[in-house]
């Protein structure tokens, strides 16, 4: 049976969930205009005031917020309140040197703690299991935002952390954690190392898993289930937004719910800007109707993906987002061909190579290069130079279709890609424009 | 009676060699026959050991990717030919070799011997006992 942490709003009528909107919306865009002069601003370039906002289908008439907004406003240019109602800061770092920090009160910690409490709930935990947080603390989100789920929810919390991946096991076995949060990348290792030391599926006490943060395939997804003997859930989240929560993944494992009583999320061309009809892949771009400190508005995540309001065979009503195929931040453009870190992941999973690789991409004689290195499996390894070089061809045409690209592919040494605790470092870009 | 053979996943770097050379060492382990197999991003080391068992934990303790199977490990006759003689009744047997290298069988008796890959290795050892050719097993090579 489906268990919700808030039934009554994740299972709300369409109806119900655009009069919320509506609602929030409308207070917040005058919250925004009367307190964060830098929007305010925004507004009146675009000669827009509070009275044009009357409802979600006013919304396109707002200007946007960009990464770049959040560069130049660093560090107090967005806040939507006093910072003395303001009782937390989280921080990531932004892809161009500044690093983002965000602002929360307590009303937006505790939204932002039901959010993944609702995430958590989804996965079916309760008050009975034991939930094991082993993303970061501190300044990245994943760690307190689950944390404070887990909480809500009333699982015993270990707050491992990241890191030192004998004492995760040791407190997974001995504690019986049922629940496992971290990046999957980390869950894999995990899963990995637990398979080293003898562990199989069913010696491992865990039943579920909520793995965000990084992007992820489904073929990772399978494999993490199947080391580990758990149901494999994604959660999405930016630091901007709150953190982890802002949407996730149900029972059905088809998309992740956006909790569309605090987030209103549009999908928008990345190049006009044009709002797309539903079903589109494009730029997912968010709106915070709930925040008080931190209150985004339009602000674009860089993330394509596409939206669906198909019913969900788990009861929840709220839209869900499907896995963004990449972040355009992660998106590297080579020999004009966009190409996501995930897509080459997929390919390498498809082949039966272990999920650890690095892209190097490079410039020779004015053109870019692709070297994608992977560590040799004993899977993958035989006596015989012919049989390896044909398994290296098979991968080198399954990138060729997936990316419509050449890419070299480079076996190295086992354990020789630095391994990640916490995000992976999967790129490195040589190219010096 | 086939031997196993271990093979061992080297990246092109100096030293790569050495490091394996020298987990074996440090661990007592005796290499009987050893061949080396290079592309130009990485090589493979073909060894064969003593304690086949022992030897690919030690390796694996030491995070090489390694891989074993079955060779045929024949003695050369001693005579003028003895190498030609022996491809001759691996042609007419029909027996496919992928590769093949040779080792000093013994200390005292320093006879020749080859190490070879074929396709089918258990189908092509009585064939080549058949025809008077002396195939060494794992314990053969630990009397040497
Ligand atoms: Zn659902």
């Amino acid at each position: 049976m489906e268990r919700y942490y808030q039934e009554e709003i994740e299972c709300a009528s369409r109806e119900t969930i655009r009069n919320i909107q509506n609602e929030k919306l409308v207070k917040q865009v005058r919250h925004v205009w009367d307190n964060v002069p830098y929007y305010r601003k925004k507004m009146e370039e675009k000669g827009v005031t509070p009275d044009d906002i009357q409802s979600i289908d006013d919304l396109y008439k707002l200007p946007f917020l960009s990464k770049n907004d959040l560069r130049t406003a660093y560090p107090y240019g967005l806040l939507g309140t006093d910072l003395k109602n303001c009782v937390r800061i989280q921080s990531t770092s932004g892809t161009t040197g500044k690093r983002v920090v965000a602002f929360y009160t307590q009303h937006d910690i505790d939204l932002w703690e039901e959010c993944c409490a609702r995430a958590i709930t989804a996965t079916g935990g309760t008050n009975e299991d034991v939930c094991q947080i082993s993303y970061g603390y501190g300044l990245f989100t994943g760690g307190p935002g689950l944390n404070g789920g887990s909480h809500k929810v009333g699982c015993l919390t270990i707050p491992t952390s990241s890191g030192n991946t004998d004492r995760q096991i040791m407190f997974i076995m001995d504690l019986q954690a049922t629940i496992l949060c971290c990046t999957p990348s980390y869950a894999a290792y995990l899963g990995e190392r637990m398979k080293e030391l003898g562990y199989g599926p069913d010696d491992i006490p865990l039943k579920a898993g909520i793995f965000g943060a990084e992007a992820w395939s489904e073929e990772m997804r399978r494999d993490i289930e199947a080391t580990l003997g758990i149901k494999a859930y994604d959660i999405y989240g930016l630091t901007e937004l709150s953190g982890p929560g802002v949407a996730f993944e149900c029972s059905a494992q088809q998309g992740m719910h956006i909790n569309e009583d605090h987030f209103i999320a549009e999908i928008v061309d990345p190049d006009t800007l044009e709002v797309l009809p539903e079903g589109s892949e494009g730029e997912l771009v968010f709106t915070a109707i709930d925040k008080e400190a931190f209150p985004m508005i339009r602000y674009r995540t860089r993330d394509i993906c596409r939206l669906t309001r198909e019913k969900c065979s788990c009861g929840r009503t709220h839209v869900r987002m499907a896995k963004p195929k990449g972040r355009s931040d992660d998106m590297l453009i080579i020999r004009g061909v966009n190409v996501f870190p995930s897509q080459i992941e997929t390919v390498l999973l498809n082949n039966g190579y272990a999920a650890n690789y690095q892209i190097i991409v490079d410039r020779v004689n004015n053109t870019d290069t692709l070297d994608v290195q992977v560590e040799m499996t004993p899977e993958m390894f035989t006596d015989n130079v012919g049989e390896i070089a044909d398994r290296q061809r098979v991968l080198v045409d399954g990138l060729k279709s997936m990316l419509g690209l050449k890419a070299k592919v480079t076996l190295v040494a086992p354990k020789s890609i630095t391994r990640s605790e916490g995000k992976a470092v999967r790129v490195i870009d040589k190219r010096k424009i | 009676m086939s031997l196993k053979q271990i093979s061992v996943f080297l990246v092109n770097k100096p030293g790569t060699l050495r490091t394996m050379t020298g987990v074996l060492a440090a661990n007592n382990v005796d290499m009987r026959a050893i061949s080396l197999a290079e592309t130009r991003e990485y090589g493979i080391a073909r060894i064969i050991v003593d304690d086949v068992i022992s030897a690919v934990d030690i390796l694996k303790e030491a995070d090489f990717v390694t891989s074993v199977n079955s060779v045929l490990a024949v003695e050369v006759p001693d005579q003028p030919g003895g190498l030609n003689t022996l491809l001759e009744i691996f042609a007419a047997e029909e027996v496919n070799i992928e590769y093949m290298y040779s080792f000093i069988i013994g200390t005292e008796s320093r006879k020749a011997g080859m190490i070879f890959r074929v396709g089918d290795t258990s189908s092509a050892e009585p064939k080549l006992t058949a025809r008077g050719l002396k195939v060494l097993s794992q314990e053969d090579l630990q009397q040497l």
